[in-house]
Order: structure tokens, then sequence, then C-alpha cells
């Protein structure tokens, strides 16, 4: 009987580990015969109504939606944990390009979308797009494109009315061809305005600017074609840099971080009265700024002429219990019709020829930036974007980068130590 | 009877030599497994060039060696240090000082008790959005009280090791604050009247019998606090807003942070591993340190 008992209890205690052990891991909800699939994103898809259509017309599927607002250093970690432990990532993934860049050597984590009807799409997106979403040997398909990031810059007619300077987007977009022009018109702004600055921080117009810079030096930023770190040599870097430093220097800069909460307080504190956009920051500012600031913001034409910046794919993790249903999930997403919708709910520039000469989106007017003409300002140079080419570790370089220029804006760093640093910084992380 | 005796004998030499291991091994069997499994696993990682999501290749002590130099990394160990002393010192003698308080006679006393376990409970989301806001360099609270308009307190390594020693005192003084009190209350009346009988002060009270008699707790304590200070890593990644970094120039990274940023942005397991393993052994001498000063706290045994 003593025995027994012990044997009893021994046994209850391990059913109960057991039992706390198997509680995890259930995934789907009960027998309710629904599966659920899980999206992850990052900033602002546009998705929302989009996911409620899905589920309806498909009543097998429930979505779960989980969004992160910063993208390298929240996003993409947590990403990249779950692909290398081989589970936790969404059904389907978003991927910036960068990212992808970096992971298209390793195609196999991810569902190849051609065993999944993936291979008919390729009419429905731009050539470059379509051929940067296969892995590296081209023998996969990883991923579809979400939007590219044509590229414009924002500014506030209010504060801009307040400096004197002209608020008509076509006359803002004369005050500025170049990026020395902009600097110029900074520095008349910033003589008549005091609590604002006229540019929101280093990062975004660093990078908009570098995009801009690599087509006139080979089309690529820190590495070259080979993979070679080239980010001391390369001059569009360096052009880049020191255009955003003399706005530094010159005391137009607030300094701000890109998605952290301080920068998206700014937005309703007047911190700043210009930012580099690309299309997807339309739906960015919307959403931080609020009602209250509707016909505050407005669109004009880049300095420098065009330039792109950004865009995304949607990819299908290998891990998924569901490849099936998230592939189908992905094509509905990245479909013409769809990419119209995010293009109408976050201004996500559509990737798909049919989208863009849609009248939906080619005659498009934003009503939250004074009936800017976003279709015309976006689209109209869509087609004939170039994709910069970038190196497998240019998120960590170009991190590095930012960083550099975060410290420079805090006074830590002069811009001749902070180029130094970076540099090496750089090639620490490429090697 | 006698075909069954040594079934009897194997039955009680079970019940009396086996079964106290076999009822104790649950918790030796979950330690095997998310314990010393884990343990062995990061040295043999921290031998390879561990790519995450990617390939993997033999090294050797690459990772170590390279560590040893690895300017960041010592960066993050004097960042990890400093927070230390300067969040755990005050804590422990705030938390001594709190728990004496609550120890008195007072209205309202559970209240009190139960008020400095609030910030424990409090999710960690709303800490952040709150000490991000009261440290915020354009309209931050603690700027506009101290008169210091745009200080970025995340730009300097002493305003940034301040802003996050505030946050984690904050957050652990009630905790060591209860374990004090707790001791405190196992402290024989009798030894307080008879030293109040002989004229000793509640100050000389508190210093001569109070001290000494928690030094169990106060070690514990300061094990714990040099652990977790040690580990540190949730409150400076929510002073900077989930950015593992640490400020632009790794100003508060601690070591903790840099094996996050080794992992996860950096992808390299190999590394990563390597570091926690340095962090191990820095815990592990750290931790001896303050074991050896509190031993000594109260004077003689």
């Amino acid at each position: 009987m003593k025995l027994s008992r012990k044997t009893a209890a021994l046994a209850a205690v391990l059913a109960g580990v057991l039992a706390a052990g198997s509680a995890c891991g259930a995934d789907d909800d009960g027998g309710s015969g629904r599966i659920t699939l899980v999206v992850d994103t990052f900033g602002s898809f546009g998705y929302e109504e989009l996911f409620t259509q899905y589920e309806k017309d498909n009543p097998g599927v429930k979505i779960e939606h989980r969004n992160e607002k910063e993208h390298e250093k929240v996003y993409v970690p947590k990403l990249l944990q779950y692909l290398e432990a081989g589970s936790g990532a969404g059904d389907v993934v978003a991927l910036e390009e960068g990212i992808l860049t970096s992971l298209r050597g390793q195609a196999d984590r991810f569902v190849d979308l051609a065993d999944h009807g993936g291979a008919a799409l390729e009419s429905d997106f731009i050539k470059w797009k379509w051929d940067l979403g296969k892995s590296v040997d081209g023998s996969s398909l990883m991923a579809l494109g979400t939007d590219v990031g044509s590229l414009a810059l924002c500014y506030r007619t209010d504060l801009f009315a307040k400096a004197g300077l002209p608020t008509d987007r076509a006359e803002v977009g004369r005050l500025w061809p170049t990026w020395a022009d902009y600097v110029a018109t900074g520095e008349r702004f910033q003589a008549k305005v005091s609590g604002t600055r006229f540019v929101d921080g280093p990062a975004a117009l660093f990078n908009a600017i570098l995009s801009q810079e690599a087509p006139k030096h080979g089309n690529y930023t820190y590495f070259d074609t080979s993979e070679n770190y080239v980010a001391d040599k390369n001059p569009a870097v360096k052009t880049a840099f020191d255009l955003v430093n003399s706005l530094k220097a010159k005391n137009l800069s607030s300094g701000l971080k890109s998605f952290t909460p301080e920068w998206q307080t700014g937005f309703k504190k007047d911190s700043f009265a210009t930012m580099a956009c690309p299309a997807w920051m339309l739906g960015v500012i919307k959403e931080n700024s609020g009602d209250a600031y509707a016909d505050k913001w407005d669109v004009a034409a880049v300095p420098g002429g065009g330039g792109n910046w950004g865009g995304s794919y949607l990819a299908v993790p290998k891990q998924s219990k569901h490849p099936e249903e998230a592939a189908e999930l992905a094509k509905f997403l990245t479909g013409p019709q769809s990419q119209i919708a995010a293009f109408k709910a976050v201004n996500a520039l559509p990737t798909s020829p049919q989208a863009l000469a849609d009248p939906q989106v080619a005659q498009a007017v934003n009503g939250y930036f004074n009936d800017a003409p976003v279709g015309e300002i976006f689209a109209a140079g869509a087609s004939s974007l170039q994709p910069v080419r970038l190196g497998v570790k240019n998120v960590e370089v170009r991190t590095v980068f930012e960083d550099v220029l975060i410290a420079i804006g805090q006074g830590k760093l002069t811009p001749a130590e902070g180029w130094t640093k970076a540099v090496e910084d750089g090639r620490d992380k490429a090697e | 009877m006698k075909q069954n005796r040594p079934l009897a004998r194997a039955v009680t030499w079970f019940d009396l030599k086996a079964a106290p291991y076999v009822l104790i091994s649950p918790y030796f069997l979950l330690f095997a497994v998310f314990g010393l499994f884990p343990l062995g696993f990061t040295v043999w990682v921290s031998l390879h060039d561990w790519e995450l999501a990617g390939d993997r290749a033999w090294l050797g002590f690459t990772n170590y060696t390279e560590l040893l130099v690895d300017a960041d990394f010592w960066n993050a160990v004097v960042n990890t240090l400093g927070m230390f002393v300067l969040a755990t010192i005050p804590q422990l003698l705030l938390a001594l000082v709190l728990a004496n308080a609550l120890n008195k006679r007072m209205r309202f006393r559970l209240l009190y008790r139960l008020g400095v376990l609030v910030p424990m409970v409090t999710s960690i989301v709303a800490v952040a959005v709150v000490f991000g806001q009261l440290f915020a360099r354009d309209h931050g609270a603690f700027n506009w009280l101290l008169g210091t308009d745009g200080l970025d307190w995340q730009a300097d390594k002493l305003t940034s090791w301040t802003a996050i020693s505030v946050m984690v005192d904050w957050r652990w003084t009630g905790y060591n604050a209860l374990i004090y009190l707790a001791a405190m209350q196992a402290i024989p009346r009798d030894l307080y009247e008879a030293a109040a009988i002989d004229g000793a002060s509640p100050r000389r009270q508190f210093w001569r019998i109070t001290v000494p008699m928690l030094r169990p707790a106060i070690i514990f304590t300061a094990l714990t606090s040099t652990i977790g200070g040690l580990s540190l890593f949730t409150e400076p990644v929510m002073f900077a807003q989930g950015d593992v970094g640490g400020g632009s120039l790794g100003q508060f990274q601690t070591v903790a942070m840099y094996m996050y940023e080794s992992a996860f942005r950096d992808r390299d397991y190999g590394y990563a591993s390597a570091v926690a393993w340095m962090l191990f052994l820095l815990i592990l001498l750290v931790s001896l340190v303050s074991f050896l000063f509190t031993r000594r706290i109260g004077g003689t045994k």
C-alpha cells in the first residue's frame, strides 16, 4: 500500500509536469474548424480592411495581425529569432527590401510560392520587384512585392506660411531643385520660426538622399556588386552624410530618431516642418498627427529629382502550419486590387503595373494632405524606378550610420570623427 | 512467504534508498533540460561561427579572444558596473530605511506595506511610456522640473545611467524593503526592550540591533541585486524604446543588451554565446565580492 501510494503520487507529479508542458503549443481555436493565420507587419501596411474582407470571403480563416512600429531594431530582431528558432513567426511575414536581400540566400526557410500558384502572377508586378522576390539562385519564389517607395517631400503649410515661405506645392517644389537649395530654404525658415526645426531628424533624410545618389555611382550604397564593403569609397554615402550634417551644423534639424515615441510626439508638438516622404510615409504622418493636423501637411517634389526608398514584400515562412492557406492570403494581399486598397488606406505605392495605371491610384488625391494629387506625384515615376542594389549586411551597416548621425546631432561626435567611426564600425558589421 | 522475500527486500530497498531520489527527480529533470543543457549548449555554440538563420562553422576560442579586445564589449561592462553601483547601493539603503519605517506602528500600515509592491505589478509597457515621457528631451517632465530644457538624457553616460537607475530603483526598492521587513519582524522584541532600558536611542537600536540581525537578509538581497543588476536588460531597453544598442554610441548598453545585439541584430549566435559566458563569469566574480562585503556588515560575528 505504501508503495502504491508513492507511485500514485509520483505519477500525479509527472502527469502534472507533462500537462503543463503540453498546454503550450495549442494553436487553432478549439473545435470551431477555423484556422488562425498570423500576419506580422511593421509600420503601416493599410491591411485592416483587407483582413476583414478576407475573413468574410473565407469563413474558415481568422486573421491575427501583429504590428511593430519600429523596423530595424524591434521587428527584424524578433523575426530573425523566430526564423532561427523554427517557430513563432507569423504565417505571413512582411519583409522590407533590405532584410529580404539578406535572406535571399536562405530560401529553404520560406515556402516556395511558385508551388502555390504564385508563378502565374508575374505580370502583376513590375519586373525588378518580381525578380528581387526570388531566391539568389532564382529557383524559389520567396516573396511577393507589396509596394515601392517613390520619394517626395512632406511639409507643413501652416508653418511655411508663418515663415513667409510659399505654401503651394508647385511653388514649394521650385524652392528646392537641389538639396543645397533645400538647406538654403531651411535657413530662411529657421530665421523666422524658433520653436520648430526645419527637418525631423537625420536618418530618414540620409536614407532618402543616399537612395538618390546611389544611381549616380554604380547604383549601390555600402556594398558594391561583388559584395565588397565600399562605404568609405562610394561618393554617394559621403555626399548624403555631409548633406545631413550640414543641416545639423546650421541647427535646422530636430535630431529625432524616426519611429521613436519622441518622434511620434513631435508631430503633435510641431517639432519639425518637413520630412523625407516615401509614399508609405503619408500613412505614418496621418496616423501620428491625427485629425487636428488635417490639411496642415502637404506633399511637394523631392530635391534632387525622384528616388526610390524602401518598399516591402510578403513571404510565408516554412514553419507555418498552414502554408497553403498562408500562401493564398499572401497572394490576395499582394494582388492588384489589394494594392489599390492599401494605397487608398496608407498610400503604399503599388508595385503592380495594373494598379499603378488604375485611375483610383493614378488620379488619387489625399484628403488629409490638402487634396494633394498623390497619384500623380508618386505613381508617375514609379514604373521608371530602378532598384538600388543592397548588400546582404545592408541593414546592419545602415543602422551604424544612423546611430552615428544621431550621435553627431547630440554633439557627442564631430562630423569628421563620426565619418571615421561610421566607416570603421560599418566595416566591423560587414565582416 | 519465503518466495516473496526477495521481492519484499527489493521493495524495502526501493522504499528506503531509491524512492526519495525518484520523488525529487522531477526538479532535477527539469533543471537538466532547462538549466544544465542550455548552459552546456551555449559553450558548444560559443565555439562556433554560428550565424542566426544561416551557416555555422567550428572556430575554437576565436570568439573569446575577439571578445577580450572588443571595445564595445568593455564599454558594455563599464556601463553595467556603473549602473549596478549607481542603482543598487541607494536601492538597498533606501529599502532598509523604508522597511524600518514600515515596521513602526502607524495607521493604515497594511496599505503602505502593500503600496511598496505596486511598482512591481505595474505593466512594463506602462512603465516604459511613463518614464519615456519623464525623461524625454523635448517637453520632458524632469527637464521642466530641473530647468534643464532640451537636455538629452540619452546623450551622456552619466545622465542615461541616472535615468535608468531611477527606473530600476522605482521597480525593485519595494521588493527588497519587503524582504527586510519580513526579517525585521523575526527579530525578538526583548532585544529592543533591553536596549531601551539601557538607554539606547532608536538610531542606535537600528544600527546595533536591526542591521546586524538582518545580515542574512542583506546578504540575500545583495546577491539577488547583483545578479539582477549585472544582467540588467529590461529597463535600459525600455529607456531606449526597444533598441538594444543602448544609445547612439552605446552610452547605456549593458552586457545583456550587447549579447542580444550580437545574437539578433548581428545574427552571430556564437559570439553572443561567448558574451553570455563572460557575463556569467562577471556575475560570479561580483557576487563573490558583494558576498564578502555584506558578510562583514554588523562587525564581529
